[in-house]
């Protein structure tokens, strides 16, 4: 019974350890729906890029994986704004669901070109840290967990300060509470979307060099990460970022008692059926409101 | 615009509207035709495998678009019934000791029921949501039957997958079984299509689409009307999945549960024109030899995907209505020119390409069919 308790134990810290990096991935998708309305089905493919962008900088240019962050963060910042100005804000028409296809295809386009460039084969992110871990009670834990936890701690801290304390983060707000009430009283709602989804998708750079740091991946990892990550927003329901960070730490810690308790393979297959189940008596999520974007 | 168009349309419909239809008889005619005797002149088995690949999703994409085309819930899911399909087929012929040959054809439907039964519940729990819900929670109903396609080893084998009878045809003909049972089940799924389109039923859908919550006020049963198009829609997938696994003779979890078909079917939909009977069945023909040709030709995966992205985004940007309804959007455009001159003929090119759309309709009800049209056009 006492290794079993212990078992049940390590699964809950390493899920809250993971969770917190799948919430700096989540946050970024479901801030993106809260503003525009659209969900961002490259998310997996920007984290995957935000990987291999590290990969590069670690491997070619000898560039610390955080310190890269101060190089891939503006890029994909970059990239994001540039991507909502030339695919997204065209979509005049029914944007909800073509916005799905038209991420979709930035997801597989961008799993092909890293195909080509960097092969299909699995790789890993490699530092000094990557491989240490330090003795907590009567376990290992991996140092590269506690640090990717933190930052996303960081990360998510600093979003907070981004939405609440600063003028553009209330336009942000107000855009996901009504959009038509915030173009009245002059927001630049169209810009405040550009933005936002730069900021979504910058998250995703270090949430890709956690992600990269703790599992191996390769260019096709984006199907597996974007179904979880859609899972949890729809769990947290969608376009609310508390709720994101709850389902996706309690997704992960149910996840790795599953793979404990019952065994690894089974452990997807919870995380997907206790969404059916909720959504079968919660079907707008745990923190999402029922129909109030219906305008 | 073409409202006010009507009343002088129904005034000169009737000679038209019999025109038109005979038209676009001949043309199904002939397209049948060229399917049925396409294999017998390319014998290639090369050249008829990509078209038995092109009916196979034709097939698919047609089902998805009874459902998805009609009642405009975009459902990215259906690979799970593609892969339901193959694995009923393969199970059956494992615990019934089915000999290759022609046998196995006769699990099709089966498999296609077996694919319907799993869309009952699927389809409950899916569309008490709408909209992008409903099209994430499709998305993870997938990765569940993949899912579970990889762990109910007992049953799948897991990641090593489950081998179907081999018939005992020779090379040549190889081929040609497989093509003329999938283009029997594309004709139903097609017939279906067109059947739900011109019934009451259809409207019902495509009511569904315009405004749900009107549409139940006015009566129509929505929950009803959408699982059960639903249902069908898996149907055909399911016979359609069934019949690609037995092509192959042997099938694993990422193929017969493929992400990618999700997307391709509804590209194939966007591309020809979502909600329109033939657009399906023109992506499909686009499409799917362009992709066998480039996974021939470059052996290299992402080059594949970068295509099928590129032209993703190339038909939602430019022309997102599909080049059907843009076709028809163009011919009515054009009766409209005709009918601010003094004499009306019909421009001799307008029912030719009209006919293209497999939605003409018989003179009586020219009217509703020409506004279902609009709808499909404008929506």
């Amino acid at each position: 019974m006492a290794p079993t308790l212990q078992l049940i134990l390590e699964a809950i810290v390493s899920g809250i350890l993971t969770g917190g990096v799948y919430a700096l991935m989540a946050a970024g998708l479901t801030l993106v729906f809260g503003v525009m309305d659209i969900i961002n089905v490259a998310q997996g493919a920007f984290v995957v890029l935000g990987a291999y962008l590290s990969y590069s900088l670690a491997s070619t240019f000898h560039i610390d994986l955080f310190l890269g962050l101060f190089i891939t963060i503006p890029v994909m910042f970059v990239l994001g704004v540039v991507l909502e100005l030339a695919l997204i804000r065209p979509l005049k028409r029914d944007r909800t669901q073509l916005s799905i296809l038209v991420t979709y295809a930035i997801a597989i386009i961008l799993e092909g070109v890293l195909g080509i460039v960097y092969s299909t084969d699995n790789v890993k992110l490699f530092a000094w840290y990557t491989t240490a871990s330090i003795p907590v009670g009567s376990f290992y834990l991996p140092v590269i967990y506690l640090m990717a936890f933190g930052l996303s701690v960081v990360l998510l801290a600093a979003l907070y300060v981004l939405l609440y304390w600063t003028k553009f983060g209330r336009s942000v707000r107000a855009t996901t509470q009504n959009r038509a009430a915030a173009l009245l009283i002059g927001i630049d709602v169209e810009r405040v979307a550009a933005l936002t989804f730069g900021v979504g998708v910058a998250l995703t750079a270090a949430g890709g060099m956690a992600f990269g740091a703790t599992t191996s991946f390769n260019p096709g990892s984006h199907y597996d990460l974007i179904s979880r990550l859609l899972v949890i927003i729809i769990l947290g329901g969608m376009g609310s970022l508390g709720g994101a960070l709850i389902a996706s730490v309690g997704m992960l810690v149910i996840e790795d008692i599953t793979a404990v308790v019952w065994s690894p393979v089974w452990a997807s297959t919870v995380f997907f059926a206790l969404l059916v189940i909720l959504l079968l008596f919660r079907p707008q999520g745990l923190f999402g409101k029922f129909a109030t974007r219906n305008q | 615009m073409t409202t006010a168009a009507q009343p002088q349309q129904a005034s000169t419909q009737r000679p038209r509207a019999i025109s038109m239809r005979v038209w676009q008889t001949l043309f199904w005619a002939l397209c049948l035709v060229a399917a049925i005797v396409f294999p017998l002149v390319f014998s290639n088995p090369s050249v008829t495998t990509v078209a038995f690949f092109t009916l196979v999703f034709a097939a698919a994409g047609t089902a998805w678009n009874i459902f998805s085309g009609y009642t405009g819930y975009i459902a990215l899911g259906h690979a799970a019934f593609f892969g339901i399909g193959c694995y009923t087929l393969a199970l059956a012929c494992k615990w019934w000791h089915v000999p290759g040959g022609w046998e196995p054809f006769a699990f099709v439907p089966l498999a296609g029921l077996a694919a319907a039964v799993f869309a009952l519940p699927v389809g409950a729990i899916a569309l008490r949501t709408r909209r992008h819900t409903f099209v994430v929670i499709t998305i993870a109903i997938f990765f569940i039957f993949q899912l579970l396609a990889y762990n109910l080893r007992g049953l799948t084998n897991g990641s090593a997958g489950l081998e179907l009878p081999i018939p005992p045809w020779s090379g040549a003909l190889f081929n040609l079984p497989f093509y003329y049972m999938i283009l029997a089940v594309l004709l139903l799924a097609v017939a279906t299509s067109w059947f739900v389109r011109h019934s009451k039923y259809g409207l019902e859908l495509l009511a569904i689409r315009d405004d749900e919550d009107r549409a139940r006020g006015l009566g129509v049963r929505t929950t009803f009307t959408k699982l059960s198009a639903f249902i069908l829609s898996a149907f055909f997938v399911g016979m359609a999945g069934s019949i690609w696994a037995y092509f192959l003779l042997s099938i694993y979890p990422p193929f017969a549960f493929d992400a990618n078909f999700d997307v391709l079917i509804a590209l194939m939909a966007f591309l020809g024109g979502l909600g329109t009977i033939s657009g399906p069945l023109l992506g499909a023909l686009i499409i799917i030899p362009a992709q066998q040709y480039l996974t021939v030709t470059y052996s290299q995966n992402g080059l594949y995907l970068i295509f099928e992205g590129v032209l993703f985004l190339v038909v939602i940007l430019l022309l997102p209505e599909g080049i059907i309804p843009a076709l028809h959007t163009r011919v009515i455009k054009r009766l409209w020119a005709a009918k601010e001159t003094p004499v009306a003929p019909a421009p001799p090119t307008a029912p030719v390409a009209a006919t293209v759309d497999g939605s003409g309709s018989p003179p009586p009800d020219a009217s509703i069919s020409a506004d279902r049209e609009r709808r499909v056009v404008g929506s």
